[in-house]
């Protein structure tokens, strides 16, 4: 007699795509480890590497730091590239300013102009800064950083002392700046072959703006034009 | 002088005999018989190219003179143990723009696409992007990490990850801010630096369905953050629905491990998703139940509109084509038949036709497709041209299998404004001179 589950492969073996998923379904119900490559990763292992942090504040850490504490930390590692106020030095980014710029010609995306969660803020500055020797903070270190960041944008107060319990509340300005879905495709052109516009007009060239980096000889070795 | 030659050889047969004494006697055999049969060689041709005074003199390597490669002997095989290119062709080379970024580290570097043939980028021309530099990984010490909502948290040394079973894939990865520098306005006169943030190779490694299958997800786990282990420690949050459909954690690309600089020992390979999803030096992939809101996709790689909303989670490269040849580096060379090629691509599937127009985009033809013309890969196109040395505006435009026809710039900054920097897909322009002289305009 045929069980059930033996009717379904043969029935999918015929082709039918609708009973294909049915296999594939079967193939996802096999039991975890079907290889057994690897080892199990230990609690101890996990915690040393998941370093995320979510808006929702999973994965902040224990530990404190205020925003003085955090300007000590910022002039020692962090405003040689993005200068004492998070103003930016060079090509290195502004962190502070840009209030209200976003919709203007050249807008300022800063923390607080344009990052819709403090928790990112925590996350990057402990996975990524200082940008000379990352991930070499301490705890506290990155929350007083983080706390500093969001003063100089006037988002929380002097005596404000970040953690895992009020990060979360922290409401960035911009949050309900974003739309989290793709509306593309945005244009739906017709194919056209034959006339398919008016008058041609050149309206700007690259010719001249002396911006273009050399594309033969050595690398480089400077603009072109 | 014959007789020159022969004492000649015969001095040399005595030095290799003498040097050969010391050796045991089947390494002597081996030696004698190479040294011997190379230096007289040599002797042979060298004494030749002195007898003849019309060779010897030749000033030009064309006929009917014998050029002069062909009456030598080359270097034998392993003088290259692994090849490089020829010495000819070293300015084809990945190139950067200094005033782009604060420094190297945390750049960009762009395909010299002007110079490639065919769709597939060799590795050492496969464009860069670093956050924190190219870190040197030791495959021995490296590990991923698969945790999260999982039945089976593992770590997997690469010797274990290749031991699963493996796939190839021929896909494209382009940066989103692929000609983000020409929003407002035609900046850079080089197809290199306007379109070089694309390459394509054939990747080989292990569907990271296979993965999470081994793992065993729980149903809750509708979110995969893939965290790299350079100095950035770069994450994305990537869709369960993406992360099972054609993702691959790949080791290997175009035959080779993979090059430092495109993530040794592994990397995510997300086909049709914007480059930056692709994470390198991949270490860790957690499993969750919402995406994470990383500083890449949320103050990076969003697409900012002129109302100053953004629009986050643009994960597809939509379609794009761009002429490789003519183009300001490839400039004309008088009137006469020229085949107009180039490159597209879709990240939404396979290209399903490309069509090329002399007059700015007034009347099209269909270009020729050639093969192989695969999903979220590079197509190349090509179409015979007749050019009277007259003034003309060269543009292509790509129409894939979903229907999508590539937008002009007008169009897409008419939906975008110029602030969003990412995934400006716009049919370019190139303006033909009558001198042959090509360049970056827009209409």
């Amino acid at each position: 007699m045929f069980s059930f589950d033996k009717s379904s492969r043969i029935l999918a073996s015929l082709g039918s795509g609708v009973l294909l998923v049915t296999l594939t379904a079967v193939c996802h119900a096999e039991p975890a480890g079907h290889y057994g490559y690897g080892e199990p990763a230990t609690e101890d292992q996990i915690a040393g590497w998941d370093i995320d942090v979510r808006p929702d504040g999973k994965g902040l850490p224990k530990g404190s730091g205020t925003v003085d504490e955090g300007m000590n930390v910022f002039e020692t590692y962090c405003s040689s590239c993005h200068g004492a106020f998070g103003e930016g030095m060079g090509r290195f980014p502004k962190l502070a300013g840009g209030d209200g710029s976003l919709a203007e010609d050249r807008p300022e995306k800063t923390v607080g102009s344009f990052w819709p969660y403090a928790s990112t803020l925590w996350d990057y500055i402990h996975r990524a800064m200082p940008f000379f020797a990352p991930q070499s903070l301490t705890d506290d270190q990155v929350y007083a950083l983080t706390a500093y960041v969001l003063n100089l944008n006037y988002i929380v107060d002097g005596d404000f002392v970040a953690n895992s319990d009020t990060l979360p509340k922290v409401k960035m300005p911009n949050e309900d700046g974003f739309i989290w879905e793709d509306p593309r495709p945005e244009i739906r052109n017709e194919r056209c072959m034959k006339n398919c516009r008016g008058e041609v007009e050149i309206k700007d060239s690259a010719v001249g703006k002396n911006l273009t980096p050399s594309t033969t000889g050595p690398l480089d070795k400077g603009l072109t034009e | 002088m014959f007789g020159k030659l022969r004492r000649l050889n015969q001095d040399i047969s005595r030095i290799a005999l003498e040097e050969s004494n010391s050796l045991p006697s089947n390494e002597r055999r081996r030696f004698l018989r190479n040294g011997l049969f190379t230096a007289g060689g040599a002797m042979v041709g060298g004494a030749l190219a002195g007898m003849s005074p019309r060779l010897g003199a030749a000033e030009t390597q064309y006929p009917p003179e014998i050029p002069s490669w062909t009456r030598s002997l080359g270097p034998g095989v392993v003088t290259d143990p692994y090849g490089v290119p020829s010495p000819f062709e070293k300015e084809v080379i990945r190139r950067n723009v200094p005033w782009l970024t604060a420094e190297k580290t945390s750049s960009i570097s762009f395909s010299p696409i002007q110079h490639l043939k065919g769709i597939i980028t060799p590795n050492g021309l496969f464009f860069e992007r670093h956050h924190a530099g190219r870190p040197e990984v030791d495959p021995q010490q490296h590990r991923l990490m698969i945790h999260g909502l999982v039945e089976r948290p593992i770590i997997l040394s690469m010797e274990d990850l290749q031991r699963f079973p493996s796939v190839s894939q021929i896909n494209f990865i382009e940066c989103p801010a692929n000609g983000g520098m020409e929003w407002r306005g035609a900046q850079l006169n080089s197809l290199q630096f306007l379109h070089g943030m694309v390459s394509c190779a054939e990747w080989t490694g292990v569907r990271l369905s296979t993965l999470l299958q081994e793992v065993g997800m729980k149903p809750e786990g509708k979110w995969l953050l893939a965290e790299g282990s350079d100095g950035a420690a770069m994450t994305r949050s990537i869709p369960m629905e993406k992360a099972l459909d054609d993702v691959i954690v790949a080791f290997a690309q175009n035959g080779e491990a993979l090059r430092r600089e495109q993530g040794y020992p592994i990397r995510l390979v997300v086909p049709g998703w914007e480059g930056n999803t692709h994470v390198k030096w991949l270490r860790r992939l957690e499993v969750g139940d919402k995406p994470w809101m990383q500083r890449e996709e949320t103050s990076k790689y969003t697409d900012l509109m002129s109302d100053g909303t953004a629009h986050g989670f643009t994960w597809v490269m939509e379609a794009k084509s761009v002429i490789t040849s003519p183009c300001p580096e490839m400039p004309m060379r008088g009137s006469g038949i020229y085949q107009i090629e180039g490159i597209a691509w879709s990240g939404r599937g396979k290209v399903k036709a490309v069509d090329v127009s002399v007059d700015g985009g007034r009347n099209w033809t269909q270009a020729r497709l050639r093969e192989p013309v695969m999903s979220k890969s590079l197509t190349r196109f090509s179409l015979e041209w007749s050019w009277d040395g007259n003034p003309a505006l060269l543009q292509s435009r790509v129409i894939d299998e979903t229907g999508y026809v590539q937008p002009t710039l007008a169009q897409l900054k008419e939906v975008r404004g110029t602030n969003s920097i990412y995934h400006k897909n716009a049919i370019q322009t190139w303006q033909v001179k009558p001198d042959g002289s090509v360049n970056n305009v827009q209409l």
